[in-house]
C-alpha cells in the first residue's frame, strides 16, 4: 500500500529534539510518513512517542530539528498551525472541554456561525449528528455535556472530531485505550478506510498487538531515540518486541540512533 | 443507551405535577431555587417588619424600586465576574477600578469638559461616560496582559490592582471628593428624574413581553426545523405568561411607586401644571441604571451562549489545555475577558457616582468582594465552567435584597456583615450538593 521512498513524503520530522528540565525526551528523532500509509509509533510509556507526536500537532515547541510536510518546510508553533496543515490529533487524554456538549467539541475553534456571526448551534449540531452516526450510530446524547458519557463515547466525539475537517495527517495517540473490543474494531475499520482515503496516519502505541496488523511500517522508539524503522512485512511481532524492549534492531529493519550495537 | 430510554419513559407515564411541569418547560431547577430563595426572603423580612415593628415595609413599591436601583451597580460588574470566574481566574481589583474610572469621569466633567466647552454643554456626559469606559477597559486590558501573556496568578494581579488603583483614584484628585456631576450624567444613577416614567415602562415592558412570546415562537420553529422534540404546547403558553406576568408585575410595581411631594412641587413650579386636589400622582417607571443592568444582562447572555468567544470563554473553563489544543488562542481570550470585565466596571462606576452625584476615592470599596459573592451565589463555579448570566444578577438581587431588608428592620451593621458572611458560604454549599446529585 505505502508508496516507495522515491515519492515525496507526506510527512517528513528531521533530527527532531526537546529537552524538558535537562532531560532529552526525544533526541534527533527522525520520522517519515507517506500518503496512504499507516506507521506504528511503538515504545515503552516515557520512550518519547507521544512528545514527538505533540511537536507534529503543535503542542510542544521544539529545540531543534525540522518538519516538512510535502517535502516543503513547515512552520509549526501552535496547534492552529498544524490544522492549517491538515494535521489532527486524537489525544490520548481525549483533549475535551467536559463541560460542553458533543458538537461543541467537535467545533470548538471551527465553530460555525449564522450570517450574523453568531453560532449556528443547530447546524452544528445536525452535522456532529451526520459524523457521529458513522462512528457511533447508537450515540443520542447530543445536548448532555461530554463529562456525562461514556468513555467510548468520549473516544468517537474525539475521533469525530479528528476526521470531520478533511484532514490528510492523522494522528492516534492510544486510540483504543478506553475501548471495548466491539469498539477497537470499530476503530481498525475506520483506519484502513481512511488510509483508502489516502490519509497518512501515525498510530501510536505501547502495546505491539494493536498497531502490528494495522500498520504498514512500525519506528520504535525507546529512551526519547529511535531505535529503527520496519515494515511489518520485513520483521515479525518477536523482532519489533525486541527493538521495544531490548532497543536491538534486527535484519529487516533500518536502525536509528538509538539501535543498542 | 436503550436502558436510559426506558427509564426516561418509565419516568414520562408516571408525572407527578410540579414535575411534570417542570419536565414539560424545562425550566432550570437551579433558576427556580433562586427564585423561590429570593421570595422567601423578601416575604421573611415583609413578615418580621410586619410582626415586630408594627409595619411591613419590604415588599413596598418604594423600597423594591430603591433595591433595583440599589442592585445594578453590583450587578452590571457582578456578569463581568461571571466570565472571570468560568475562566477558572478571579478579579478582586473590581471596587478599586471603579473608584479610578468614576475618578476619571468626575474631574472629565467638572474640571476639564466645563472649561472647554462651557458649563452644562450636552456632550459633556458623553465624553464622560467614554473616558470612563477606555480607561476601566484599558485597566482590564493591563490586567488580562499580565495574567495571559506574563503569566502571573490572576489572584496576584488583581490583588496587586487591588491597592494600586485605590491609591491612584486618591492621587487623582489629592484625596478630594467632586461634586457636583453635569445634570445629565446624574440621570445615570437613577433617582426621580432618572426614570423613565409610566408611559416609558409600559412601552420597555410591552416590548419585552412581545420579546418572550417571539422567542418562544423562534425556538420552537428552530426546533422543529431540525427535528428535535417540542415542549407541549400547553407548557409553552405557560411559559409565555409567566414570563409576561413577571415583566408586568414589575412595570405596575415601579410605577406604583410616586415622585416625593417635593420633587413634584419643583416640577409644577417649572412646568407650570397645576397641582390638583390630593396630589400629583407622578410614577418613577424603571430607573435607568436598572434598565442599564437589564442591556448589559440581555448582551452579556447573547454575548456568552451566542458567540464563538462566549463559547470559548466556557471550553477554557471546561479544560484548558483541550482549549490550547483545539487551537483556541486561550491568552487572547483571556485578555478580552478581563478588559471586558474593565469596561464593565466604568459602566457601573457612570452608575455608582451618578447616584451619589460625586466621586470619592472610595467610592466602590469593598464591592469586588460584594461582586464575587453575587456571582458565586449566581452558581459560577470557582473550579471554572460552569456560570450564568441571569444567575450573577439574581445573585446581586440576593445580597442586596439581603442588606436592605436587614438595614429596614435595624439590624446594626456589625450583624449584616454575619449574616451576609454566613448566607455566601450556605449558598455556596447548598449549590454543590445539588450540582452531585443532579450531574
Amino acid at each position: 500500500m505505502s508508496t516507495s521512498s522515491a515519492a515525496t513524503p507526506l510527512v517528513e520530522m528531521r533530527d527532531i529534539s526537546i529537552a524538558f528540565g535537562g532531560v532529552k525526551a526525544v533526541d534527533r528523532a527522525s520520522l517519515e510518513l507517506y500518503p496512504g500509509e499507516v506507521v506504528g509509533l511503538l515504545g515503552h510509556n516515557g520512550a518519547g512517542k507521544s512528545t514527538l507526536i505533540k511537536i507534529l500537532s503543535g503542542a510542544y515547541a521544539r529545540d531543534a530539528g525540522q518538519i516538512f510536510i510535502d517535502g516543503q518546510e513547515a512552520r509549526i508553533d501552535n496547534p492552529r498551525d498544524a490544522k492549517a496543515y491538515g494535521i489532527e490529533t486524537i489525544y490520548q487524554t481525549l483533549a475535551l472541554a467536559d463541560n460542553v456538549d458533543a458538537a461543541s467539541n467537535l467545533f470548538l475553534g471551527r465553530e460555525l456561525l449564522t450570517a450574523w456571526g453568531t453560532l449556528d448551534d443547530a447546524a452544528m449540531e445536525s452535522q456532529a449528528r451526520q459524523v457521529m452516526g458513522r462512528l457511533n450510530p447508537n450515540f443520542r446524547r447530543f445536548k448532555d455535556p461530554v463529562k456525562s458519557l461514556s468513555g467510548g463515547q468520549r473516544q468517537s466525539v474525539a475521533i469525530a472530531r479528528a476526521i470531520h475537517f478533511n484532514a490528510r495527517i492523522l494522528i492516534m495517540d492510544e486510540p483504543t485505550a478506553a475501548l471495548g473490543p466491539a469498539e477497537t474494531a470499530q476503530v481498525g475499520e475506520l483506519i484502513k478506510q481512511l488510509k483508502r482515503e489516502g490519509i497518512g496516519i501515525f498510530l501510536i502505541s505501547h502495546d505491539i498487538h494493536d498497531v502490528f496488523d494495522l500498520a504498514d511500517r512500525v519506528t520504535v522508539m525507546k529512551n526519547g531515540k529511535v531505535v529503527g524503522s520496519a515494515r511489518t512485512s520485513d520483521v515479525s511481532k518477536d523482532d519489533v518486541l525486541g527493538m521495544i524492549i531490548l532497543g536491538k534492531c534486527p535484519p529487516g529493519a533500518i536502525p536509528g540512533p538509538g539501535a543498542a550495537s | 443507551m436503550t436502558a436510559d430510554a426506558t427509564s426516561a419513559e418509565a419516568r414520562d407515564t408516571h408525572p407527578g405535577g410540579l414535575a411534570a411541569v417542570l419536565r414539560a418547560t424545562e425550566i432550570d431547577t437551579r433558576l427556580l431555587g433562586m427564585v423561590g430563595a429570593l421570595a422567601l426572603i423578601w416575604i421573611g423580612f415583609h413578615l418580621y417588619g410586619a410582626i415586630v415593628n408594627g409595619f411591613g415595609t419590604f415588599l413596598t413599591p418604594r423600597n423594591l424600586w430603591n433595591l433595583s436601583v440599589q442592585a445594578a451597580s453590583i450587578g452590571i460588574m457582578a456578569t463581568g465576574m461571571v466570565l472571570v470566574i468560568v475562566t477558572r481566574n478571579i478579579d478582586l481589583s473590581v471596587g478599586s477600578v471603579l473608584g479610578v474610572c468614576a475618578m476619571a469621569m468626575a474631574i472629565m466633567q467638572v474640571w476639564v469638559l466645563p472649561e472647554m466647552l462651557g458649563l452644562g454643554h450636552p456632550a459633556i456626559w458623553v465624553i464622560a461616560v467614554l473616558t470612563g469606559l477606555a480607561t476601566g477597559t484599558m485597566i482590564g486590558a493591563f490586567h488580562g496582559y499580565l495574567i495571559a501573556y506574563l503569566q502571573i496568578p490572576a489572584f496576584i494581579v488583581t490583588l496587586g490592582g487591588l491597592l494600586v488603583w485605590r491609591g491612584a483614584a486618591f492621587f487623582m484628585a489629592r484625596g478630594e471628593t467632586i461634586a457636583p456631576v453635569d445634570s445629565t450624567f446624574a440621570l445615570l444613577g437613577g433617582g426621580p428624574y432618572g426614570a423613565i416614567g409610566a408611559a416609558g415602562s409600559w412601552i420597555v415592558g410591552l416590548l419585552a413581553c412581545a420579546a418572550v412570546v417571539l422567542l418562544l415562537l423562534s425556538a420552537r420553529k428552530q426546533r422543529r426545523r431540525f427535528q428535535f422534540p417540542l415542549r407541549p404546547v400547553w407548557a409553552e403558553i405557560l411559559l409565555a405568561v409567566i414570563g409576561c406576568a413577571a415583566i408586568i408585575g414589575f412595570v405596575l410595581t415601579v410605577n406604583a411607586y410616586p415622585w416625593p411631594i417635593g420633587i413634584v412641587r419643583q416640577f409644577a413650579e417649572r412646568t407650570g401644571v397645576a397641582i390638583p386636589e390630593g396630589g400629583l400622582f407622578i410614577s418613577h417607571g424603571f430607573a435607568i441604571p436598572v434598565l442599564i443592568l437589564m442591556a448589559v444582562g440581555i448582551a452579556m447572555t447573547v454575548l456568552i451562549t451566542r458567540t464563538r468567544f462566549g463559547r470559548y470563554v466556557f471550553a477554557i473553563g471546561g479544560n484548558p489545555e483541550a482549549a490550547e489544543l483545539a487551537g483556541i488562542n486561550t491568552r487572547w481570550v483571556t485578555l478580552k475577558i478581563f478588559a471586558l470585565m474593565g469596561f464593565l466596571c466604568g459602566l457601573s462606576a457612570a452608575v455608582a457616582s451618578a447616584r451619589l452625584n460625586s466621586a470619592t476615592n472610595s467610592l466602590g470599596s469593598l464591592d469586588e468582594l460584594y461582586v464575587i459573592a453575587s456571582a458565586v451565589i449566581g452558581g459560577a463555579s470557582l473550579a471554572g465552567g460552569i456560570g450564568t448570566i441571569y444567575g450573577a444578577i439574581l445573585g446581586a438581587l440576593v445580597m442586596q435584597s439581603l442588606y436592605s431588608g436587614m438595614v429596614l428592620i435595624g439590624f446594626d451593621a456589625a450583624a449584616q456583615q454575619i449574616v451576609v458572611g454566613t448566607v455566601l458560604v450556605v449558598a455556596v454549599w447548598i449549590d454543590q450538593v445539588y450540582r452531585r446529585r443532579t450531574v
